[in-house]
């Protein structure tokens, strides 16, 4: 009990970095949600001294090496958001689920914004609007992984 | 639990950090490769979570191919049968135009074209956002990928191998907006350099003057120029042709022949003469080396 204790934070990542690959079919592929950066936002908001900055950089690292894409693009984007969030905590703790929901989807925007940002700056390609598609339903997926989240801190008591 | 005030740098001292490092990490990055070698290591680093994400559609694959009935056995074994008998037939054909084709170029004293070693390799993963159109193989720097190799599918030209790991290596396909390539209309062999736009169905032949003669169906294939590709692959067919004379030059688009959007098992190719005479790997279970006899 002791090592799930320990290590529950890194393996949630971990897991949340394998459904953000997971092959899917091309349809589906534009609505895949956040998975990365709403379990982030999960442990940033209940555990701010433990996940924050420092964390997202180390994650946004790994997203590169996963994506193929230069190195730094995800770790600026997921730095940002998580900033931002950091930033907030006490406030955010206080809304209601569906409220930190929209809250959630605002990050994402800002996720996106930054990534095409970047990407856009490097190689000039033009934007389209289903590059939101995962901010809906990144929102639609949170009070799900929070609850989930929530239930596996309280039972292996993280702080 | 003291969460008010916090341990170690403050919070915008760590952004500020982790900021400068990540725009000091895309310009190493971009600018001067820096991480060309240590990408490897990195990819192998990573490579368990790419083989655990890859898990379900392999399990699916098992066990549809356990539950694959009588009669589609049959049926597909009918089909293979008859592709095998027309395929055969024109090999046959081919072999003859390959020797006439030697002798005439002897005449020419041109040198003839040397066949190539070519590897089945297997799709793991792909990676297709907007910004950048990639997938990874099950083939490494063990089986002797290599940087910038051309890699095909049953149909024609998929891209190039861009990174090479120790198991497996990530391709750029034609339709990424960062890749070129430079072909040749199959009817008149006028040269073009067909471009990705990021989306799977269409690649933009660049700067066509008005007056050229290109017409909607028109076969591209690669022109072994620029020495990535070798040459005469099918690479698109030439979709929509806008003539503008606002515009400085035409508007081409072309449609790759390739299906990207549902690959599955692909064709790595080696030049020859890069290597010595190859033996026929062994032919194991899921996946068949071959090896072309020319």
């Amino acid at each position: 009990m002791l090592k799930v204790r320990h290590y529950s934070v890194i393996i949630s990542i971990l897991i949340a970095l394998v459904l953000q690959i997971i092959p899917l079919p091309i349809q589906v592929d534009i609505y895949r949600p956040d998975w990365v950066l709403i379990v982030l936002s999960y442990w940033t908001m209940a555990l701010p001294h433990r996940v924050n900055v420092g964390v997202a950089f180390m994650t946004g690292i790994a997203m590169d090496i996963l994506l193929g894409t230069a190195l730094g693009i995800h770790s600026i984007a997921l730095s940002l958001s998580v900033y931002t969030l950091t930033a907030n905590y006490q406030r955010l703790r206080n809304y209601s689920v569906w409220q930190q929901a929209i809250i959630i989807g605002v990050i994402s925007a800002l996720y996106h914004v930054v990534l095409f940002w970047v990407q856009h700056l490097l190689t000039g390609i033009p934007f389209q609007l289903s590059y939101l598609w995962p901010v809906v339903s990144s929102m639609l997926l949170w009070p799900w992984i929070f609850w989930l989240l929530r239930k596996a801190r309280r039972q292996f008591s993280i702080n | 639990m003291d969460t008010i005030f916090t341990r170690g740098p403050s919070l915008n001292i760590r952004l500020i950090l982790a900021l400068v490092m990540s725009v000091a990490l895309i310009i190493a990055d971009t600018r001067f490769d820096m991480f060309q070698s240590s990408r490897v290591y990195m990819n192998s680093l990573m490579s368990p979570l790419q083989y655990l994400a890859n898990l379900p559609s392999v399990l699916l694959n098992v066990s549809a191919q356990r539950l694959t009935s009588h009669e589609d056995l049959v049926d597909e074994n009918q089909r293979l049968t008859n592709q095998v008998l027309l395929m055969s037939e024109r090999m046959q054909r081919f072999d003859v135009l390959q020797a006439e084709n030697d002798q005439l170029r002897a005449l020419l004293d041109t040198p003839s074209k040397p066949g190539m070693r070519k590897k089945v390799s297997e799709l793991m993963a792909v990676e297709t956002s907007p910004f950048s159109q990639q997938i990874v193989l099950n083939k490494g720097a063990l089986d002797d990928v290599y940087l910038s190799q051309s890699v095909l599918d049953d149909r024609g030209i998929v891209g190039q191998v861009s990174e090479v790991g120790t198991t497996n290596s990530r391709v750029i396909l034609i339709t990424d907006v960062t890749h070129a390539v430079p072909v040749r209309s199959v009817r008149n062999n006028i040269r073009f350099i067909a471009s990705g736009t990021g989306s799977l169905d269409e690649l933009l032949l660049e700067h066509v003057p008005h007056s050229v003669d290109v017409e909607v169906g028109d076969m591209l294939v690669t022109s072994g120029l620029g020495h990535v590709f070798p040459e005469g692959y099918p690479v698109a067919q030439v979709s929509k042709v806008t003539r503008d004379e606002s515009r400085p030059f035409a508007i081409v688009v072309a449609k790759p022949v390739a299906r990207l959007d549902r690959l599955r098992y692909l064709l790595l190719l080696w030049p020859e003469g890069t290597d010595d005479p190859q033996e026929i790997d062994a032919v194991t279970e899921d996946e068949a080396s071959v090896e072309d006899a020319n």
